[in-house]
């Protein structure tokens, strides 16, 4: 394949921003030595048991690929481009160490490409299918949506790897993008993610992901925004069993005035050492004035031994903003809702599991594709049979 | 014929202060074709007895029976209880979201007929119950309860009551908060139940109004976790003239003699 950089296409223009002092926003960059080995004390790494990354942050190279298999709609392109290309494509470098060390490695990047003003009908499905824990995998994607255009892109990952990716979505002015991510891994599977979406000026992101399987998934979305207007709704989805650590850490960098997001995750857990950790951060910058945001994560324990950790973090530089909250609840099943059901004759264990259905449909119905619906329906199912 | 007994009841809940005894006795007898109300002040313990029999794990029964047809329902399970014939609307129904109304109607009837209910006709039954009290049809995609008003929550217990059809129901202050035109809608309903001949209702209120619309073949008077009086009709048109008053000060000197008897 060769490079297949529209030079006409608009580039999104890099954020000319200052940089403001905190955790919750470190200083990007591609150059892995800026972003040193995490002793584990870190703020943005206290929560991952870094041994089990299975030495992903030493970045030792390798050749090793998922399997792909994608289905395109017409006008959709999938090519390789080179990690410079993908570096003057996509504007926003990586912002921790795996992030840094995936696009290092990787030796070059996929770019999937939606044209301007194209309206794609059925999903781009990308099947990222892993063979063996023991390959170490690095990977860069671009996600590039054109002015206008309209897709929904579906990454499905299964099997088992040792997987740290990067990938970056730019969503140029006026588009329309739903990225659905399933993390459908094995029990074995290690995956590290970062994933940059850019929102163009008027566009309208949705990303849903959802994590079932791994021993450990911990993904990072940062959202920022090229223009006003921008929207990203950012929905989660996960099921922790005995032993699994799942984390996934979200950040809107309002960087544009009138823009907006939402996020809501909503997790069980159930086993021994079951954890997850879901970290929601929100900067509203100076220019960003009247912008709206609510980040919310529920989670609900369904076994002892089993651990949740919900951080909101919210830092506010403007005093004009149209709407800015977060909420977090943690708890067991509302014995509310258990009774209302057992008092319609409905047994326990059945009232049981419509409670969690419910508590996940919530997100579950919005995703526009049917038969990824049915799947982690059928899922939860699954999981809850393991109760 | 059917029969819900109630047998020297007493109920008590956990308090900072230790076990708080809100039922002190309850003695009560329903038969089918029977319409019984329930009348008292604020706090004396007319929603424990609802909550009671219906069996929400909060309340300790200490003493007593609630026998169904003989059985005592209190050795039973909440969705046991249900399944026996028992149903209670509730002040405030729970909302649950994410699990539709649809969903949540079909596999409670088919959790009480202990078969799934015939699609076609289902489906038909549910929108006319619903229709009955005045809600769209479209409430049985919405989330069980989530985003309802007060009123509708009410009409949907009622919808519920249609379509379970148990052999007992209680009532818990079905009325409060409802305008005249809800109240009538609800009391319908009641009504079209309680005129099948063969069902019980125990309705409990706080005021009169609701039996307006629906004619008791008893009234009973609660007071301070007992029934203080049972009558007629005729007692709830006194009550509406005078008040609780007259009880709750002779349930008070009752109590005042007892501890100077006990002293």
């Amino acid at each position: 394949m060769t490079a297949t950089v529209n030079e006409t296409a608009p580039v999104t223009e890099a954020l000319e921003l200052d940089h403001v002092e905190s955790h919750l926003h470190p200083q990007p960059s591609y150059d892995v030595d800026t972003h040193p080995v995490p002793t584990g004390r870190e703020e943005i790494w206290r929560f991952t048991p870094l041994k089990r990354l299975r030495g992903l942050l030493q970045g030792e190279p390798s050749d090793a690929r998922l399997n792909w298999e994608q289905k395109l709609p017409e006008g959709v392109t999938l090519t390789e481009i080179s990690t410079a290309e993908a570096q003057a494509l996509a504007v926003s470098a990586p912002l921790d160490r795996l992030g840094a060390l995936a696009a290092a490695n990787a030796g070059g990047a996929v770019l999937l490409d939606v044209p301007s003003e194209l309206v794609a009908d059925e999903p781009i499905r990308l099947v990222l299918r892993g063979d063996s824990v023991d390959d170490v995998v690095w990977s860069h994607l671009v996600v590039r949506v054109g002015t206008h255009a309209k897709a929904t892109v579906l990454i499905d990952h299964a099997g088992s790897a040792t997987y740290d990716a990067f990938t970056q979505v730019v969503v140029a002015d006026g588009a329309q993008l739903d990225l659905v991510t399933l993390n459908d891994w094995a029990d074995d599977a290690v995956h590290a993610e970062q994933i940059n979406i850019r929102v163009g000026r008027d566009a309208t992101v949705r990303a849903f992901e959802f994590t079932l399987g791994g021993d450990l998934v911990r993904t990072s979305t940062n959202v920022d925004y090229a223009g006003p207007g921008g929207s990203a709704d950012l929905y989660g989805v996960y099921f922790a069993d005995a032993g699994q650590h799942i984390e996934h850490r979200l950040f809107a960098d309002h960087t544009a005035p009138r823009t907006r997001s939402n996020v809501l995750y909503k997790g069980a857990l159930q086993g021994q050492d079951a954890h997850t950790v879901w970290i929601g951060n929100v900067l509203i910058r100076k220019v960003a004035e009247a912008i709206e945001t609510f980040e919310q994560n529920d989670n609900l324990v369904l076994t002892d031994g089993a651990r949740a950790d919900s951080v909101p973090n919210l830092e506010i530089e403007t005093g004009d903003i149209a709407g800015a909250g977060h909420a977090s609840t943690t708890g067991r099943f509302d014995d509310q809702h258990l009774f209302y059901l057992q008092s319609r004759g409905i047994a326990e264990d059945e009232a049981r599991r419509l409670v969690v259905h419910g508590f996940f449909n919530d997100i579950i119905r919005r995703i526009g594709i049917p038969d990824v619906q049915e799947r982690l329906v059928a899922a939860v199912e699954d999981e809850l049979a393991d109760v | 014929m059917a029969t819900l007994e109630i047998k020297n009841l007493h109920v008590s809940v956990d308090t900072e202060d230790g076990a708080k005894e809100i039922l002190r006795g309850v003695n009560l007898t329903i038969n089918s074709g029977e319409v019984h109300a329930i009348m008292g002040p604020n706090g004396s313990g007319k929603s424990t007895l609802a909550y009671s029999i219906a069996g929400h794990p909060k309340y300790d029964v200490t003493e007593g029976e609630v026998l169904l047809d003989g059985q005592n329902v209190l050795e039973l399970s909440v969705d046991e209880r249900a399944r026996a014939g028992l149903f209670l609307a509730m002040q405030y129904p729970v909302e649950v979201p994410g699990v539709s109304v649809a969903n949540f109607l079909r596999t409670a009837k088919t959790a009480i007929d202990g078969e799934a209910p015939k699609l076609r006709t289902w489906i038909k039954d549910v929108n006319a119950a619903l229709e009955r009290v005045t809600l769209d049809p479209a409430f049985a995609q919405r989330s069980v309860n989530e985003g309802f008003s007060g009123g509708e929550k009410k009409r949907h217990e009622i919808a519920q009551l249609e379509l379970l059809n148990p052999k007992f129901a209680v009532l818990d202050e079905t009325d409060s908060g409802l305008d005249i035109d809800a109240l009538k809608v609800v009391s319908d309903g009641v009504n079209r139940y309680s005129g099948q001949g063969d069902r019980g209702v125990l309705l409990i209120t706080h005021y009169t109004r609701i039996l307006r619309y629906i004619q008791p073949d008893f009234v009973h008077v609660f007071v301070a976790g007992r029934l203080a009086e049972t009558g007629g009709r005729e007692l709830a048109d006194e009550l509406e003239a005078s008040g609780y008053d007259k009880y709750v000060k002779a349930d008070a000197a009752a109590g005042a003699a007892g501890a100077a008897a006990g002293a």
